[in-house]
C-alpha cells in the first residue's frame, strides 16, 4: 500500500488505511533511532528542503534529522512571513527550489494553505509542517503513534483536547487523525477560543475543564499563546490557569491510566503544573522521538521506496 | 444608418411585453416597438428565438482607473461591460485619488468618452479620501456627474459621519451606496466564520459584521430620509432587516452579486484566492435567503461588484491576497443558470433587476425600451451555452471562481446609443 497523493497537506486529505500505513511505518523507524549508528541508505541521493517562514527549532530539527537518519541529502531556508508581504512570492521562491532539485518540500508558514499553494507549483512531494491556523499533520501523528504506542490500539479512547482550539493547527490534526481511526474526542477551552461549528467535524464540546476530563484516557494540553490575552480573547492568564489550566485535582478525574501529551514548548504553571508535565502519566519526553520516527516514516512513504527491506536492515 | 431588429421577444419591464416583436432605432434612439416593422435601408438584425431587452445596467463596478490601471481601464473594463450585456456601469470612487472631488468625476467622464464603449456613471466618493471623517463635497461631485455617493470598499465607520452625509445628500438629491461592514467585527479575517473556517484554519468574518452595520444605515435612513442603496448585501440576517424595514416605508432598495448567489463559502476549500471576497461567500442558509429576497422583493438591483486585480497580486497565500473577484462577464449567464432556469426569477423580474431598478436608484435615465429613449439595447441568447473561459475575457482581471463552469444564456449583442458594441460574444473594433 502507498500514499495516495504525492502532498501530505493535512490529515483531513488522508484515509484511516493511510495513518496506520504511515504509523506503522513508524514502527521500523523508531528502531534505528535507538541504534548506536542511526543512519540507512534509503533515502541517498534525494534532496529535502525544509522551508520554514515561521521560526520552529522543534519541528525543523525533527524533520532534519528524520532526512539525515535516511540518508537524505537537506538545506534549510528560512524566510520571514514580512518578507512575502513585501512581495517575495512564494511561488517564485518554490521554482527555485524546484529548479535546484528537490525531491520533498518541508513548509512550515504562518498563512493557512500556503502548502496547498506550494504542492499546486511544484511537482516535489510537499509536507505541511504548520500552516497557520489549519493543520498540522505530523505533530498529530506523533500524538497519535505515542497514544497507539501506550494504549495499543485508539479505536474507543477517550481523548480530550485542552485550551486555544481555535487557534490550533494541533488540535484540528488531531481531531482529523484521531476521529477518522475512531477515538471519541473532546474539545475544551475557553469559549472565546473554541472556533464556530467544530461540532461538525465530530467531537463533543465543553466549556467546563472538569466535565471534559471526566474518565478520558488522554488529555493532549495545548499550548496557550500568551499574546491572546492581549487581543482581548480572555481576561487574565491567571483566570485562565484557574480554569483551564491542568493540575493534580483535574487529572483525578480522568482514567487512572490517562496519558498527558502536550506539543511544547510549555508555559509550566500556566496550561500545565510542572508536577503533572514531568509527572509520570507525562508522555511529552517520548513524543520528541516519535516525531523523529513519524517523519522517517512519511519522508521514506512519499519518496515512493517501494523495498521496504532496505529500511529493516 | 438605422437598425432593425426583427422577430426578438421584447422585454421591455417599464411597458409590455410583446412576443415577436420588431424593434427600429434610429440616431441613437429608439424609433418604433411594433409588430412587423418594415423599413427599406436598414440594417436587419434576426433576434429570432432572442431576448431583447433594454441595455443592462450594472450599478457597482470597480473600473480601477485612475490610479490602478494595472488591474483595468475605463477602456478594458467597459468593454468587459459590452461583453457581459451591460450597456452602462457605474463605477466605484476607490481609484487614487478617489473620486472625492470634481476632477477625478470631470476626468473618469472624459476618459469614458474618449476610450469607453459603453455609458459610464460615476459615483462620488461620500467623504474626503473615503477616510470616513469629513464630507465631500456632494453638490460639486453632483454637478461634474456623480449618480450616487459611496466609500465602498470601506464603510462609514462613523455613525455621526453616516449621519451627516445622509442628510447632506438628500438635500442634494442622490443616493447613499452603503458598504456595510462593521470594520472591528470583520477583523482581519479573510472568508465567512463558521464550519468552513474552522475546516480551513482562516480567519472568519461574522455575518453579525455586516448586519450591525445594515441595521445601523436603515435607522439613520430613518432619521434622516435619505434614500440609502445596500451594496452587495449576502446575509440571511441583511435581506431580513431589509424585508422588515421596507414594510416600514423606509426609503431602502439592495443589491446582490451572482457570486453571492451562486456560491457558498464551501468554494473556498482548496484556498483558491479568486473566491476570496468582500463581503464573503456565505453558507447555504443564505444563498436561499439572498434567492428568497430576489423573489419577493426585497432585493431590487443585481450588480457584479467587479472588481479586478491582477495575477500578482492574486498568486499568493489566501490571507495576503486582496478581496475581489471580476463579475461583468458571467453575470448575465449566472442569472440565467442560477435564478431564471430554477424558476427562482421570471425573465421578467431578472431583468428588472438589471434595467430599470439600478437606472431609478441612480436617478439615470435608462433601462427602457420606450420610443424616444435612449437605443441602449441588450440581445440575450436563452439557449446559447458556454464554459467560462478567461481567454476569452476582455477585463485584465483573471480573478473568476467561474472558469470551467458552463453557463446556459448570455448576450450576444450589445447596442449603446444606436451602435453596436458587441456581436456574437466579441466587441466590434471600431
Ligand atoms: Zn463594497
Ligand atoms: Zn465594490
Amino acid at each position: 500500500m502507498r500514499l495516495k497523493n504525492k502532498d501530505l497537506l493535512g490529515l483531513q486529505d488522508l484515509s484511516a488505511d493511510e495513518i496506520n500505513l504511515i504509523l506503522d511505518t513508524a514502527i521500523p523507524m523508531k528502531d534505528i533511532i535507538k541504534r548506536k549508528i542511526k543512519k540507512v541508505p534509503t533515502l541517498r541521493g534525494r534532496t529535502i528542503v525544509t522551508l520554514f517562514y515561521e521560526p520552529s527549532t522543534r519541528t525543523r530539527s525533527s524533520f532534519d534529522l528524520a532526512a539525515k537518519y535516511l540518508s537524505a541529502d537537506t538545506i534549510g531556508i528560512s524566510a520571514s512571513t514580512s518578507s512575502v508581504v513585501k512581495g517575495e512570492s512564494l511561488r517564485d521562491t518554490a521554482r527555485t527550489i524546484e529548479a535546484m532539485g528537490a525531491d520533498i518540500i518541508i513548509i512550515r508558514h504562518s498563512a493557512a494553505g500556503s502548502p496547498h499553494l506550494l504542492a499546486r507549483t511544484v511537482g516535489a512531494s510537499v509536507i505541511n509542517a504548520g500552516d497557520g491556523t489549519h493543520e498540522h499533520p505530523t505533530q498529530a501523528l506523533l500524538d497519535i503513534y505515542t497514544v497507539r504506542e501506550k494504549k495499543g490500539i485508539v479505536k474507543g479512547l477517550k481523548v480530550a483536547i485542552l485550551g486555544d482550539i481555535l487557534h490550533s493547527r494541533v488540535a484540528r490534526s488531531n481531531i482529523w487523525g484521531l476521529t477518522k481511526l475512531g477515538a471519541e474526542v473532546r474539545v475544551v477551552g475557553p469559549s472565546t477560543l473554541m472556533p464556530p461549528e467544530i461540532e461538525r467535524l465530530g467531537v463533543k464540546v465543553f466549556t467546563r475543564t472538569e466535565d471534559a476530563l471526566e474518565g478520558v484516557d488522554v488529555v493532549n494540553v495545548l499550548r496557550i499563546q500568551l499574546e491572546r490575552q492581549q487581543q482581548g480573547l480572555f481576561p487574565s492568564i491567571r483566570e485562565y490557569a484557574r480554569l483551564f489550566g491542568l493540575n493534580k485535582e483535574r487529572l483525578a478525574l480522568a482514567d487512572p491510566d490517562a496519558l498527558v501529551l502536550h506539543p511544547g514548548p510549555l508555559n509550566r504553571g500556566v496550561e500545565i503544573t510542572p508536577d503533572i508535565a514531568d509527572g509520570t502519566k507525562s508522555v511529552i519526553v517520548e513524543q520528541v522521538t516519535n516525531g523523529v520516527a513519524v517523519r522517517m516514516a512519511l519522508l521514506y512513504l512519499l519518496s515512493g521506496e517501494e523495498d521496504s527491506h532496505e529500511v529493516t536492515n | 444608418m438605422k437598425l432593425l431588429i426583427k422577430g426578438g421577444l421584447v422585454v421591455d419591464p417599464l411597458g409590455k411585453i410583446d412576443p415577436a416583436a420588431d424593434l427600429l432605432i434610429s440616431e441613437g434612439k429608439i424609433e418604433a416597438v411594433e409588430k412587423d416593422i418594415k423599413y427599406d435601408g436598414a440594417q436587419i438584425i434576426d433576434a429570432t428565438g432572442k431576448m431583447v431587452v433594454p441595455g443592462l445596467i450594472d450599478m457597482h463596478v470597480h473600473l480601477r482607473e485612475p490610479g490602478f490601471e494595472a488591474k483595468e481601464t475605463i477602456a478594458t473594463g467597459t468593454r468587459a461591460a459590452a461583453r457581459g450585456g451591460f450597456t452602462s456601469v457605474a463605477c466605484m470612487p476607490n481609484t487614487r485619488p478617489v473620486a472625492d472631488d470634481q476632477s477625478v468625476i470631470k476626468f473618469i467622464c472624459e476618459r469614458a468618452k474618449e476610450t469607453g464603449v459603453v455609458n459610464v456613471f460615476p459615483i462620488g466618493a461620500i467623504t474626503k479620501g473615503s477616510k470616513g471623517d469629513e464630507l465631500s463635497e456632494m453638490a460639486d461631485l453632483k454637478a461634474y456627474g456623480a449618480v450616487a455617493f459611496s466609500d465602498d470598499g470601506f464603510p462609514v465607520s462613523r455613525s455621526d459621519v453616516m449621519r451627516r452625509a445622509m442628510q447632506y445628500a438628500k438635500m442634494v438629491g442622490l443616493p447613499i451606496i452603503s458598504h456595510c461592514e462593521d470594520k472591528e467585527l470583520a477583523s482581519d479575517g479573510v472568508m465567512h466564520e463558521g464550519y468552513m473556517s474552522t475546516v480551513l484554519g482562516l480567519k472568519g468574518i461574522p455575518a453579525a459584521a455586516e448586519e450591525v452595520m445594515v441595521a445601523r444605515d436603515i435607522i439613520l435612513a430613518e432619521l434622516t430620509g435619505c434614500p440609502l442603496h445596500l451594496a452587495h448585501i449576502s446575509t440571511v440576517g441583511s435581506v431580513r432587516l431589509v424585508r422588515e424595514a421596507k414594510a416600514r416605508g423606509v426609503a431602502v432598495t439592495a443589491e446582490v452579486t451572482p457570486h453571492h448567489f451562486t456560491l457558498t463559502d464551501r468554494a473556498v476549500a482548496g484556498y483558491d484566492t479568486a473566491t476570496k471576497v468582500n463581503p464573503p461567500l456565505r453558507t447555504d442558509m443564505d444563498v436561499a435567503a439572498v434567492k428568497e429576497g430576489l423573489a419577493d422583493g426585497t432585493i431590487d438591483v443585481i450588480a457584479t461588484d467587479h472588481a479586478p486585480h491582477t495575477d500578482e497580486e492574486k498568486d499568493v497565500e489566501y490571507q495576503y491576497a486582496p478581496f475581489g473577484l471580476v463579475g461583468l462577464e458571467t453575470a448575465v449567464g449566472l442569472v440565467f443558470t442560477e435564478l431564471i432556469a430554477t424558476g427562482v426569477l421570471t425573465p421578467v423580474e431578472a431583468i428588472k433587476k438589471l434595467t430599470v431598478n439600478p437606472a431609478r436608484i441612480l436617478g439615470i435615465n435608462k433601462g427602457t425600451l420606450a420610443v424616444g429613449a435612449d437605443a441602449d439595447v441588450t440581445i440575450i441568447d436563452p439557449n446559447i451555452k458556454e464554459v467560462v473561459d478567461v481567454s476569452q475575457f476582455e477585463t485584465k482581471g483573471r480573478n473568476s471562481p467561474f472558469i470551467g463552469r458552463k453557463l446556459n444564456g448570455l448576450p450576444v449583442m450589445t447596442i449603446v446609443n444606436g451602435n453596436i458594441v458587441m456581436h456574437e460574444r466579441k466587441i466590434i473594433e471600431k
